[in-house]
């Protein structure tokens, strides 16, 4: 069964085109990257998804429902580039927000919290303020909060973007394990190439203006994904294959559109 | 992640009433200082340039009159506070209620706002004659607290609106993915987003009650209240005695403030600002 299913989606906001003859379908488990430059659509097209803006055109199905019922089913955890964490709330608290709103009892509350802050290792700081906390710590809470309801559906939109990179490779493999433990379907965005390949089973290749889909990467990485992996020959092939789409993707943007159609067909 | 060593790590701040008054002593030395040296030239000037006592008397000379008269001030100056208290509980209250109304319903919102800020340039003080007419003649509490009320409510409207329409658009699209309704959006976010706002509001509010209760009294009042007592002294030249009287309003006045800071710092603890 797909988790998501998309068909002919665009959007517009105003008098530019942000996604166009979006179509895509992301089965469970999968763990799914979009990439693409920057302007091609892939936050718009992740909001779309997880219903935080409409489309335009076209029909968004997740989980056999509407995006917008599968959002008040609450099937969505979303991360999103900042953490977005309220200051006036401890860490724990930011992390029971869902489930407060989703009205689970105190107790229960309390034990998923810890169970959450443990997966990503901050136990410790239940009291603590967001603001205390270095931006990889901050993060982490922001996907303890997204998974604390056990959401179908993981978005995450550049979530390691801001961070440096030993910090953001230290987190690839903290969300991989995460992702293997709570068996949910992940969309996640991203500009690095090696990231996407190196997290995926699938990257989803995207070129601007319009914000299209040029290519879907299979990545046949064998699963658990490991420190080593990124020396693998294979790791470096699907590399190269992902930029090579890329290039691909911006090459058709400079020509003339008719090149583009017959790419199309 | 045994590996990493969380980074950055400030303890939480903790501490007792002591820390949250502020500081030690020595951070309050310079303000001290200012103090001590603003009355000590207004003293010195005085004797030296030999101003007229009934322009302005000498700190010593007030200080003394209050001594002198300090029972009669202080009970005056509490019935006055009482007035004032009472005015600033009922308009702040009711500004934030009703900013939480126009926050919600955002089409009555714009609807009054309007006449709310025109109404906000209105010199409300000038109808402390009139109210007192309003109210038992202007002999009891209650025309005092209406127009000391009229005045809190402004400032607490407008700050408190601010601060429940300021908030960060993805503070609100995170709520939104977790389909929380409009009163988990107010509860959790935007009342505690305009706790900053709304302090700042009462703060201003305070201020205004104590002035609202006094001026209002100089326009008829209990034989006991402050303001009374204040242009009684002055109509007979007590004029030294009148500044005492002022001096009782700005020590009640100036502890309601206080007491707001103080609330204000306990209940934004977790502002990074507020607990360095
Ligand atoms: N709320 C919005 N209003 C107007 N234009 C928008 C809005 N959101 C996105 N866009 C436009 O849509 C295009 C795609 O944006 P986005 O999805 O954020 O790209 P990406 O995430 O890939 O960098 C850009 O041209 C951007 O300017
Ligand atoms: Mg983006």
């Amino acid at each position: 069964m797909n988790v998501v299913e998309i068909s002919g989606v665009s959007k517009r906001f105003g008098s530019t085109t942000a996604v166009e003859g979006i179509e895509l379908e992301i089965g469970e488990r999968e763990f799914v990257s979009l990439i693409g430059p920057s302007g091609c659509g892939k936050s718009t097209l992740l909001r779309i998804i997880g219903d935080l803006i409409e489309p335009s055109g076209g029909k968004v199905v997740v989980n056999r429902k509407t995006a917008r019922q599968a959002r008040k089913d609450r099937d969505y955890g979303i991360v999103f580039q900042d953490p977005v964490l309220y200051d006036w709330r401890t860490v724990a608290k930011n992390v029971a927000l869902p489930l407060e709103i989703a009205r689970w009892p105190r107790q229960k509350r309390k034990v998923r919290v810890q169970k959450m802050l443990e997966l990503v290792e901050l136990t410790g700081f239940e009291n603590h303020r967001p603001w205390q906390l270095s931006g990889g710590m901050q993060q982490r809470v922001s996907i303890a909060r997204a998974l604390s309801f056990d959401p179908a559906l993981l978005l995450m939109d550049e979530p390691f973007g801001a961070l440096d990179e030993m910090t953001r490779e230290r987190l690839n493999m903290e969300l991989l394990r995460i992702w293997a433990a709570s068996g949910s379907t992940v969309v996640f965005v991203t500009h690095s190439i090696s990231e996407a390949v190196f997290l995926s089973t699938q990257v989803v290749v995207m070129s601007p203006r319009p914000g299209r889909i040029s290519e879907v990467v299979p990545i046949d990485l064998k699963q658990p994904r490991t420190a080593t992996t990124r020396e693998e020959p294979r790791f470096f092939e699907l590399v190269t294959q992902v930029r090579e789409a890329l290039h691909l993707g911006h090459d058709l943007e400079r020509a003339a559109p008719v090149i583009t159609q017959q790419a199309e067909a | 992640m045994s590996s990493t060593a969380p980074v950055a790590v400030q303890p939480v701040p903790r501490g007792g009433l002591g820390k949250l008054v502020g500081h030690r002593l020595i951070d309050w030395l310079p303000a001290v200082i200012v103090l001590v040296g603003i009355v000590g030239l207004w003293q010195g000037l005085i004797v030296w340039l030999d101003v007229q006592q009934f322009l302005l008397p000498k700190p010593t000379a007030i200080a003394s009159a209050f001594w002198t008269d300090k029972q009669e001030l202080l009970h005056a100056g509490w019935y006055t506070f009482q007035e004032a208290l009472g005015g600033f509980a009922l308009g702040s209250g009711t500004a934030i209620v009703l900013a939480v109304v126009l926050a919600r319903w955002r089409r009555l919102g714009a609807a009054l706002m309007p006449y709310f800020i025109a109404a906000n340039a209105i010199p409300i003080i000038a109808f402390a004659p009139i109210t007192n007419q309003w109210f038992d003649g202007g002999l009891t509490k209650s025309s005092k607290i209406v127009i000391a009320a009229i005045l809190c409510f402004f400032p607490v409207l407008v700050n408190t609106l601010r601060g429940l329409t300021s908030v960060r658009p993805q503070d609100l699209e995170l709520m939104r993915s977790y389909a929380g309704g409009q009163t988990a959006i107010f509860r959790r976010v935007r009342i505690p987003n305009a706790l900053p706002f709304i302090f700042t509001g009462l703060k201003v509010a305070t201020v205004l009650a104590m002035i609202g209760a006094v001026v209002g009294e100089y326009f008829g009042g209990a034989l006991n209240a402050l303001g009374v007592l204040i242009l009684a002294r002055s109509r007979i030249f007590l004029f030294t005695q009148a500044w005492a009287g002022v001096f009782v309003a700005c020590l009640f006045g100036l502890g309601l403030y206080i007491a707001v800071a103080l609330v204000e710092r306990i209940a934004l603890r977790w502002m990074p600002s507020t607990s360095e």
